[in-house]
């Protein structure tokens, strides 16, 4: 039989130190749902959707149940809206995003993303009028999420659409003022977007994968954190390789997971996403795992180093352990989901500067910032390029999800409740990027996309 | 199908006993087991093979819930997988 330690130390895992499943996400292909009649084509996305993950959310609780590891989140993704509804005529694309809302509620997942478009190189009328729409179809829903990528390594930046998803993102919080601008916690801008990326708010099925896929995202910041504990004042070769050893075994959790949904549903197997990802609870924190590692309070000097080392060694330490890896694979920072990194956000440690410079170590970038509402849309869009260009040059992911908070200023919260948490508002730089923002055009793509 | 059952609660007389009973009562087969008493309390595992049961996965998950709400105990059921995934390579 198994050792009674490992066994016991695998419970103390989850009755304690809140490992889990972060997700398990169905991708769903919609491209045979475009037509001319917005309508029709979301009753077809409706359709498609609620026969494709009819079984998900029974699936996924049956696996909770029976191998004893909470699953948090049954979720959909689905190819870009822009593409499929691209041959709607007509402006008005509300009648997709209200189709996926629905079929997210009656398939009972918690979001569905792909609200979303691919822009890096620049814009065609459906990624227009998609884009137009977000705010208002983020008003209206409560479980779709959307996306927009604006850069990638091999196009450079797309300086128009930059600008553009600022305006949007101002639009999106004011459509949602009354719930502190939550629209916004549901709209991710993206530099080199992956296309089988689990995690929500920015999961989309991209147009390389199959018609459907199991993607399955783990987590496990209480774990890691727990394993520090025990190595208090090693040197870093001793934490890194702590790291690992926990990463994989957390891993090997999602790849069983991840097989045994794929099998049940009949659906392909896609990626396990290697991600640390925290939740607003005591004891889940990524910012936690920094200090352990010796950081008075996360933002401080050495905070970027300590997050290096730690997405580094999930990342080897998860590898061996799924025959599959992909989505973003990292530690997440999002300031309102993480018990620690609120708390830093509070005391004014944890600046939007260090976090911008985190997200250059990390998997993504600045993610569910409050920031204050009056924050021009240029100063929005110059953050989303700073991060923009972290990404296409550093060759990874990055993204903005920031909420400018209706009415609110620096030292006030915004509260969003469940997953998403609460934050405090935290300052930008007053100086001005108008002039910068307003030049429009592309930056073109680094001597990086050059490789063949 | 092959579990790993935890029982754990405040240690006295006839714990084992009644969680074999109960067991031999779903014709589950014991396969393997291990106790020891860890700072006071009653800590069993226990390798068991569900295949001859005559109640489903979920009847049996319950069975043991009630079971051990009734002797005061934390009794739970899990596929072997999740251990093994965790454990062996």
């Amino acid at each position: 039989m198994l050792n009674q330690s490992d066994i016991l130390q695998t419970l103390n895992m989850i009755d304690h130190q809140h490992l889990d499943i972060r997700t398990i996400t169905m991708g769903i292909s919609l491209r045979d749902c475009a037509h001319p009649e917005a309508g029709r084509c979301a009753e077809k996305i409706y359709d498609k959707i609620c026969r494709r993950a009819e079984k998900l959310v029974e699936t996924g609780c049956a696996i909770e149940r029976e191998y004893g590891i909470p699953i948090v989140n049954k979720r959909i993704s689905v190819t870009p809206a822009a593409l499929v509804a691209e041959s709607c005529g007509g402006e008005d694309l509300l009648p997709i995003a209200r189709a996926l809302d629905r079929a997210a509620r009656e398939c009972g997942v918690n979001f569905i993303g792909g609200y979303s478009a691919l822009v890096h190189k620049g814009f065609t009328e459906g990624d227009r009028r998609l884009i137009a729409s977000i705010p208002a179809a983020l008003a209206e829903t409560d479980l779709v999420c959307s996306s927009v990528n604006v850069a990638t390594t091999k196009a450079g930046v797309n300086m128009d659409a930059v600008a553009l998803m600022g305006r949007i993102i101002k639009q999106t919080a004011e459509a949602t003022a009354e719930r502190d601008g939550l629209g916004c916690a549901k709209l991710v801008v993206f530099a080199n977007a992956v296309e089988d990326n689990p995690f929500m708010a920015g999961a989309f099925h991209g147009v390389g994968e199959p018609e459907c896929v199991i993607n399955v995202g783990v987590s496990g910041p209480g774990v890691v954190h727990a394993a520090l504990k025990e190595v208090r004042g090693a040197p870093f070769d001793v934490v890194a390789e702590t790291v690992k050893r926990t990463a994989f075994r957390v891993t090997r959790m999602g790849q069983m997971v991840a097989l045994a949904a794929s099998q049940r549903l009949g659906v392909p197997f896609g990626v396990v996403d290697l991600s640390l990802a925290p939740t607003p609870a005591v004891g889940d924190s990524v910012a936690r795992i920094l200090e352990e590692m010796g950081i008075e309070v996360c933002g401080t000097h050495g905070t970027t180093a300590a997050l290096a080392l730690l997405n580094d060694a999930v990342k080897k330490g998860g590898l061996m352990a799924s025959s599959h890896v992909g989505g973003l694979s990292g530690a997440f920072i999002p300031v309102s989901e993480d018990e620690g990194m609120i708390a830093a956000a509070e005391r004014g440690t944890l600046a939007l500067d260090k976090l911008e410079a985190m997200t250059s170590v990390c998997s993504v970038g600045l993610d569910m910032i409050a920031v204050p509402g009056d924050t021009p849309a240029e100063t929005i869009s110059a953050i989303i390029a700073d991060e923009a260009a972290i990404g296409v040059v550093n060759q990874k992911t990055t993204a903005v999800r920031l909420i400018p908070a209706p009415g609110k200023g620096v030292g006030e919260r915004v509260e969003f409740g469940g997953l998403l948490g609460s934050a405090p508002v935290i300052p930008v730089h007053p100086e001005s990027s108008a002039a910068f923002i307003a030049r429009g055009g592309r930056i073109p793509a680094p001597m990086q996309s050059l490789k063949n | 199908m092959r579990a790993i059952m935890t029982v754990t609660g405040p240690d006295r007389v006839g714990i084992i006993a009644s969680v074999s009973t109960l067991l031999a009562s779903l014709n589950i087969n014991i396969l393997d087991l291990s106790q020891t008493i860890m700072g006071g309390l009653f800590t069993m595992t226990l390798l068991v093979d569900t295949a001859g049961a005559n109640r489903g996965f979920e009847e049996i998950r319950e069975a043991l819930n009630e079971h051990g709400e009734r002797e005061c105990l934390s009794i739970r059921i899990q596929r072997e997988d999740t251990f093994a995934a965790m454990h062996r390579i």
